[in-house]
């Protein structure tokens, strides 16, 4: 009896996170329904005029939509080669050695710097190096909202993508370099393309890490309500201008940044799940 | 490798080397950031790192003006911050644990099953949901409905932030548990429930901990969601439906006045100080407990 009743509560917990989940979706729909409703979804989504003053009041998502693409993306390009140097650092060329282990502390410790932490050194640190090099006047804007995402996302595209590649098994190795195969050609041949699709899934769920990022790009993306013209221009995220005017919202203001919202969501739910296949596609290879 | 003409060994070797050294390059590279972080924040934030900090609430914009003026030291410290965020992560930790615990334990038993399958990708959907919107699923949900902000929508944002990786690190620790263990107990005649509390759970302490204290090492620093829940105050609050200030906050407000700018490198030092420690903590215990 006992025994049942505590397996009931178990299910009821697994229960609660279905619930949880439709219930977040439903908040989501619902906060958002005035903004979507006044504008239609795509209407909403390709209109890039943002203006909450009263008399002229307009709300569109693109240039948030494709400032957040735009910062991303960059960001992800940027990590590429510092992140697989580190995966194959600690994979392959060092793995199971104790300057590995040092390694991975210290992208541990850089993925438990917080964001707003990061914000402050992006601000206080960068900026003036990005000014330096001529970027723009002010330095804020997606170039080094871009460099600080970058670095903030390192330790989620290498630790996983180093898994990867020392999951390799070491006779397809063994046997490469048994043919005369130099390190480089084995790390080319065998270790890369066999933890490939892994290896593409730890930069895709690093890309969604990136996407949803709020406090450093909030403090460095300069904030400007329109489409960035290139990377030197200042912009706003999705995430960034929630952050930034959620606080003074209501009415239709409010419901347009939980739509903006609805919309991070749904992107960085698709991101996962595209992780996720490409993983699945992994196990069954 | 279908090269026609052989390549001579002499340049592969050369490009191995270089390979080599570029990896060097890009991993030291990549490290680079983490010390100039550290020493930023340590060089200019031990100055203010003094008892005042701990036992004083923040100034006023206006007070902390007159200090400047004066060439006094910043006359205030943090503590309405320390106290906001022990009562934030605190309850966010009460609702949490148990919740994960169970659905972690639920997760391992029924690996395979379409339902467990369900909750399985459902909690990774968590995962990695962008702490802003669950900042704003905490507003709809207990700021809009109770008519305002507070420690509670806070820690129930933080909470849902932790529950994924409470329902992981528990169901990973369960699942390296020999099957032994649970079968020998069952067999014994021990209910099931005797089992998960008296054998399952303390033989997966370490994993479970471990995966606890990292959560909470996760959510110490968050801000987005606490902006939208609860908001920050200027004195010591302990009431969880009141608006609560927390660490984080704190240095989020201290950016955007210039008269408080000198707490802001101190705040972080604090910050990063528990980050580390809980982090450390969490490797002691990983490696003490091992499953």
């Amino acid at each position: 009896m006992k025994d049942k009743i505590f397996r009931f509560f178990l299910f009821v917990a697994a229960l609660f996170v279905l619930v949880l989940s439709a219930a977040i979706v439903y908040a989501l729909v619902s906060r958002s329904s005035e903004a979507f409703q006044e504008y239609g979804i795509w209407g909403f989504v390709s209109n890039a005029e943002w203006d909450p003053r009263s008399a002229t009041e307009e709300y569109g998502a693109l240039s948030f939509i494709l400032g957040t693409l735009y910062t991303a993306f960059f960001a992800l390009l940027l990590c590429v080669p510092f992140s697989l140097a580190v995966a194959m650092f600690n994979g392959v060329y060092f793995k199971g050695k104790k300057i590995a282990g040092v390694m991975r502390s210290v992208v541990d410790l850089l993925a438990g710097i917080p964001s707003i932490v990061y914000g402050l050194w992006g601000f206080y640190t960068v900026r003036p190096l990005v000014i330096d090099l001529g970027v723009n006047a002010q330095g804020f804007g997606v170039f080094l909202s871009s460099i600080v995402l970058a670095i903030m996302i390192i330790p989620y595209a290498s630790s996983l993508s180093s898994e990867f590649l020392s999951m390799v098994p070491n006779n397809l190795k063994e046997g490469a370099y048994s043919l005369g195969a130099t390190r480089l050609e084995v790390v080319q041949h065998i270790s890369l393309p066999t933890a490939a699709s892994g290896i593409v899934a730890s930069f895709i769920l690093a890309l969604g890490r990136a996407l949803g990022e709020t406090m450093a790009v909030t403090m460095l993306i300069g904030n400007t309500n329109r489409i960035p013209t290139g990377l030197r221009d200042t912009g706003n995220t999705m995430a960034s201008v929630i952050a930034n005017q959620f606080g003074e919202a209501d009415g239709l203001k409010l419901s347009a940044l939980i739509a903006i919202g609805l919309l991070l969501f749904v992107i960085t739910a698709i991101i996962n799940l595209i992780a996720k296949l490409v993983m699945k596609k992994l196990s069954h290879a | 490798m279908n090269q026609d003409k052989p390549i001579s060994f002499t340049s592969r070797k050369a490009k191995d080397k270089t390979a080599y050294i570029l990896v060097w390059i890009f991993s030291f590279l990549a490290m680079v950031p983490l010390f100039f972080i550290l020493w930023d924040v340590v060089s200019k934030g031990y100055k203010n790192f003094n008892l005042r900090l701990f036992t004083e609430v923040t100034p006023s914009s206006v007070d902390a003006l007159m200090a400047r003026v004066n060439g006094d030291p910043i006359p205030g410290g943090i503590l309405n911050g320390i106290t906001g965020s022990l009562l934030i992560v605190g309850l966010a930790i009460l609702l949490s644990i148990p919740l994960g615990l169970f659905i972690g334990i639920y997760l391992s038993d029924h690996k395979g099953k379409k339902f467990a399958s369900t909750i399985s990708y459902l909690t990774d959907l968590l995962q990695g949901m962008p702490s802003i919107v669950i900042g704003i699923i905490a507003y709809a949900w207990v700021v809009k409905p109770l008519g305002g902000y507070s420690a509670l929508a806070g820690s129930v944002a933080l909470a849902i932030m932790m529950l994924p990786m409470i329902v992981r690190s528990t169901e990973e620790t369960m699942n390296m548990l020999p099957v032994a263990y649970k079968e020998a107990g069952l067999s014994l005649g021990s209910s099931y429930t005797n089992v998960v509390f008296k054998i399952l759970l303390p033989s997966g302490f370490g994993g479970i901990f471990t995966g606890i204290l990292l959560a909470i090492s996760r959510v110490m620093g968050e801000t987005a969601p606490l902006m939208l829940t609860a908001l920050g105050a200027s004195v010591v609050n302990w009431k969880v439906m009141e608006p609560t200030s927390a660490i984080p906050l704190l240095i989020w407000d201290f950016y955007n006045d210039p008269n408080l700018v000198d707490l802001i490198w101190s705040t972080s030092l604090l910050l990063l100080i528990v980050i580390f420690l809980l982090n450390w903590i969490a490797k002691i215990v990983a490696r003490k407990w091992k499953v």
